[in-house]
């Protein structure tokens, strides 16, 4: 750990390795978002096939497996804090915004990782196709960081409650919806093949939604996590 | 009491005049009545949501249970008069549109509403320490109405594939209201909102005389 007089930044990554080091121990956050990834894709795939789907059920199925994905790994590493009873040491030794900024980068690295893995899966299982991958790699970097902006602070919440598991799905999504609606649109404008300038309105979106969330976020993060 | 007795002979004439008057618009002849009930209720439920977010601040700030109890309360109501608007909104827009539900932006927004509210009981009911509880649903409701802006303001002007109906609902917030129509709703609106502060106060002493019972039973 460095000591208080250093950055915020470096305090945010010693508790961003910390939590690495730890995934890499044992890799059990990876695995069950991976697994739930190829699960659920194969779930698409053999149910509908390659039987030419449209823009539309595509990018619905692409964002479907993207949330439950995420759903089912994001909330890991305040969980493990918990149950390990770790996070009353980690309270005295880093303060709430390197804590939260620490959190959230371990939370994208998570799930960039998944994502790198399972979207070229979902083109080769679904037989989608198009023709701007750097438009739809902007989509999707925006959708990963709206993702885990959003979810960060409430994997934190959920990790004090009693029923973990399923709540965090229930209480995420309310807030995600309108995310995912915005992700969901523009996903299918870029499998329609429309250029970037189409989906200029939802970028603005993205970009909007992910700094109004961390930020919000920052702000209330000292509340859940003193208690 | 006197203000209930009021509150009953105005709310009286006030029922009676949505159904006496003229519909208040014509081109959708006299299901557009229900405009003297719907908009009321969607108010109080945006009203009520406001004022859970306001308490859970306030309980962030001074950390005094009383503040939780009220945001509590409000937010329940918030959810019976949010439940009511999508009810009357959906009865609406069968007999407009054909259909009870078609993801036109505002019933999208309202149901996220009813998702959120539903989304903050379950995270209550899940946690057992009290101050605990006051505190994570506290972040919740504020972080939740951050997104109400995006709902309400941005998305339905992305989307134009979701409304397909949204002549109707333009048409409605300009609803050509004036003269008697204008008074009859102000006066939905106003009526509406002092039944809500009513039951909210209401709300407010069952959840102190249920304190009190508590802390006898402690002794």
């Amino acid at each position: 750990m460095p000591k208080a007089s250093s950055g915020l930044l470096s305090r945010s990554l010693a508790v961003y390795f910390k939590d690495l080091r730890l995934e890499l121990r044992t890799k059990s956050g990876l695995n069950a978002i991976m697994m739930f990834g190829v699960t659920t894709l194969a779930v698409v795939s053999f149910a509908l096939g390659q039987s030419g789907l449209s823009p539309k059920v595509l990018s619905a199925l692409f964002w479907i497996i993207m949330f439950f994905s995420a759903m089912s790994g994001l909330a890991q590493t305040f969980i493990r804090e918990e149950e390990t009873g770790t996070s009353l040491i980690l309270n005295l030794t880093a303060e709430p915004n390197s804590i939260y900024i620490g959190k959230l980068l371990f939370n994208l690295t998570l799930l960039i990782t998944m994502t790198t893995i399972i979207t070229p899966m979902f083109f080769v299982f679904t037989d989608a196709s198009t023709d701007n991958i750097l438009p739809f790699l902007v989509v999707l970097g925006l959708g990963v960081f709206g993702l885990v902006a959003a979810t960060t602070l409430v994997a934190a919440i959920i990790s004090k409650a009693s029923v973990k598991g399923a709540l965090f799905a229930v209480v995420s999504f309310p807030i995600l919806m309108v995310l995912l609606m915005v992700l969901v649109g523009a996903t299918e404008k870029i499998f329609d093949n429309e250029s970037l300038s189409a989906v200029s309105s939802e970028l603005q979106f993205l970009i909007a939604y992910v700094v109004v969330m961390t930020t919000i976020s920052l702000l209330l993060f000292k509340f859940v996590w003193r208690e | 009491m006197w203000y209930k007795l009021v509150l009953f002979v105005l709310m009286s004439i006030m029922i009676y005049f949505s159904f006496a008057l003229p519909a208040p618009q014509q081109q959708i002849g006299e299901s557009s009545r229900i405009f003297y009930y719907h908009i009321p209720q969607a108010w109080i439920c945006v009203i009520a949501f406001a004022m859970s977010m306001f308490y859970s601040i306030m309980y962030l700030r001074k950390k005094e249970i009383k503040y939780d109890d009220k945001a509590a309360i409000a937010a329940k109501l918030g959810f019976i008069f949010c439940v009511l608007a999508t009810v009357t909104g959906a009865m609406f827009a069968k007999v407009t549109w054909g259909m009870y539900w078609n993801w036109d932006p505002r019933q999208t927004s309202i149901f996220i509403l009813l998702l959120i509210y539903g989304a903050y009981f379950a995270l209550r009911g899940a946690i057992e320490v009290e101050e605990k509880k006051a505190a994570l649903s506290a972040v919740y409701s504020i972080f939740a109405f951050v997104t109400v802006p995006f709902l309400i303001f941005i998305v339905p002007r992305m989307v134009p594939s979701l409304h397909p109906n949204d002549s109707i609902i333009s048409e409605d917030l300009k609803f050509n209201i004036e003269g008697a129509i204008s008074l009859v709703f102000f006066s939905a609106l106003a009526l509406f909102t002092v039944v809500y502060i009513w039951l909210f106060n209401i709300g407010v002493r069952v959840q102190l005389l249920m304190r009190k019972q508590l802390e006898e039973e402690d002794f």
